[in-house]
């Protein structure tokens, strides 16, 4: 029974920041309709730079934890302005394959800025450890903090979506970018914001994963998978979807990890598989295939 | 006229090709199998791509596991090289229905990330399935025997192994050419222009992109197939991603409108890697950054560039 509350948690802490991420992977294709193949490298400059303030400038996690992915918004903006407005407004192959140039070029950029080895970030002091849990379940206070972070940034997210003018603008423009226009929004802006909103949320990801997981150059294929798989799940573009994905797979990772170690690797893209044979688009999503 | 000049230049193009190892140095003929065998996985790239509108960000996997059949096959059983290349076709088929079948269920963004996250399954398990692939180092250490039963070729030799190459490549890409110049390829392009159209039209899209994806997988796999005994070794990064991204930057480079496009942008980027990977390891940054470019300001390829350029010189 431990084992099992252990697995449970640890599915909600696998899956909570995988919402985060796969949220900003969505709400760039919402407002975009480009899927960010290079989200993932964002991932995981986030997670080099908060490693860099901790670890080689010294300073306290939770410095790094607000800087960082400010640091991976300001880049995503140069991005935006430098290279992907010169294919707005072309066929979306284009866009796609443009982000998968910055995926090639971010990855190589972080090979030759960190190098290829192996970091680790310590977690701060404030959440070293572990707790005891009723029951007898024994877990890192760490896990517990991510799973507190995820769940802040769900309550947050929705109220931005459902109760801000920021976040009805945004929802106006991936409705319908000209309509939006035409009442007036600056629908440029909103287009590079929710740009870099979702490059700072991947980094958010990227920094708190940093203390849980290792950090190495692989770390953002990885990740883009991930989140590639909790879209599919939950169906592409839809809020509850990614949460929904997100869940499903941190589940299929906890208790895949433990009951079926021999091919949990496979597992995910077995769940995949099957929700694309049942539900093309998604648990969450709309419209017939 | 127009024709009897492209005749002319392809003919002249295949003697060159065909007299090289006898008029240039050793270095060169390794670049012109590395081209040769990179041409076909980019055109058969292309062949999803230019021809049928889908963007793969996968398609490493069929040549992937082309390479892995012919070093296991090598390896173990001890087959004639034509026996390891029919397999690999049949390998790359097979694992591009699979993967096809639940990739072009929906549209082009869905396409690609599909096709990148079970390229990415295939390189994991090849990764991780130690008892059969070896892990991260792969398979070396199999020899090439004969070419078909009873013939020896002594394909050891790198020169012979080019021209086996050369020949390979030539009949695969005639093939190619003829299943894009046929009916099945004009249903292909009007897909690419418009798939409700074609829909509407009484074909079944879907049944014509999974067969497109099919045959692209073969013939991927087929080119990993002359690759694995020319690098003697199949190893897990000929799965990877950025391998998928290499016949991406070849089509675009050479232009995805041209059925020669993709072998024109085999030749640049090979000679390109060449040349760069001489004073610098971050081939990787170099590639993503032609590829941005490329897209941003040169979207018809080299090629393309060049033929508008000759065309308007003589119209």
């Amino acid at each position: 029974m431990t084992a099992f509350f252990t697995a449970l948690l640890n599915s909600l802490d696998i899956g909570l920041l995988l919402f985060v991420i796969a949220v900003g992977l969505n709400i760039v294709f919402g407002v975009l309709n480009v899927i960010n193949f290079a989200h993932g490298a964002l991932y995981m400059i986030g997670a080099y730079l908060g490693f860099s303030l901790i670890a080689m400038l010294g300073w306290p996690f939770w410095a790094a934890l607000i800087v960082a992915p400010l640091g991976v918004a300001a880049l995503a903006v140069v991005l935006d302005r430098l290279v992907l407005r010169f294919i707005y407004g072309r066929e979306i192959t284009d866009s796609l394959l443009l982000t998968f140039a910055l995926l090639l070029v971010l990855n190589e950029s972080v090979r030759m800025i960190w190098g290829s080895g192996i970091h680790v970030v310590e977690p701060p002091a404030l959440l070293a450890g572990t707790l005891d849990l009723p029951g007898g379940v024994r877990y890192p206070v760490y896990n517990l903090f991510v799973i507190g972070v995820g769940l802040a940034m769900l309550a947050g997210l929705w109220a931005l979506f459902n109760r801000s003018r920021v976040g009805r603008i945004m929802r106006a423009a991936s409705l319908d970018a000209d309509m939006a226009k035409a009442l007036g929004i600056n629908t440029r802006l909103v287009v590079t914001g929710a740009f870099a909103f979702g490059a700072w949320l991947a980094a958010v990801g990227g920094v708190v994963a940093a203390p849980m997981r290792a950090i190495d150059p692989g770390m953002g294929d990885k990740i883009i998978i991930e989140s590639f798989i909790v879209v599919v799940i939950g169906g592409l573009g839809s809020f509850p979807g990614a949460l929904i994905g997100a869940l499903v797979l941190g589940a299929i990772h906890a208790f895949g990890g433990r009951y079926f170690p021999e091919v949990n690797m496979v597992l995910p893209f077995i769940g995949m598989a099957l929700v694309l044979l049942v539900k093309p688009n998604g648990l969450m999503g709309k419209g017939a295939a | 006229m127009k024709n009897a000049i492209v005749l002319i230049v392809l003919a002249a193009v295949l003697a060159g090709l065909v007299a090289l190892p006898w008029v240039a140095p050793y270095f060169y003929i390794f670049l012109g199998t590395e081209v040769l065998i990179l041409g076909l996985f980019a055109a058969s790239f292309n062949l999803v791509f230019g021809y049928s509108g889908m963007l793969s960000f996968g398609h490493a996997a069929f040549y992937g596991i082309g390479a892995y059949a012919t070093a296991l096959i090598l390896l173990h059983l001890e087959w004639p090289f034509l026996a390891c290349l029919v397999v690999a076709m049949g390998a790359g088929a097979l694992l591009a229905l699979v993967i096809g079948f639940l990739s072009v269920r929906l549209d082009e963004v869905y396409f690609a990330m599909l096709t990148l996250a079970f390229g990415m399954m295939v390189f994991a398990v090849a990764h991780q399935w130690r008892s059969v692939t070896n892990g991260s180092d792969g398979i070396a250490g199999f020899m090439l025997g004969d070419f078909a039963p009873g013939v020896d070729w002594s394909l050891g030799d790198p020169a012979v192994y080019y021209h086996v190459v050369l020949g390979v490549v030539v009949v695969a890409a005639a093939v190619l050419y003829l299943i894009c110049r046929s009916s099945f390829g004009l249903i292909l392009r009007a897909i690419r222009q418009n798939p409700e159209r074609v829909s509407f039209c009484g074909l079944d899209v879907r049944r014509y992109r999974l067969a497109a994806f099919t045959v692209a997988g073969a013939f991927a796999g087929l080119s990993g197939a002359l690759m694995a005994p020319f690098l003697r070794v199949a190893s897990p990064e000929m799965l990877h991603w950025s391998m998928s991204a290499e016949p991406v930057l070849m089509s675009i480079l050479g232009g995805t409108g041209y059925f020669l496009g993709p072998f024109f942008g085999a030749a640049i980027f090979v000679l390109l890697e060449s040349w760069i990977t001489g004073f610098t390891d971050a081939w990787m940054l170099v590639l993503g950054v032609m590829l941005a470019l490329m897209v941003m300001f040169f979207r018809r390829g080299v090629l393309g560039t060049l033929l508008d350029w000759v065309q308007g010189n003589h119209d």
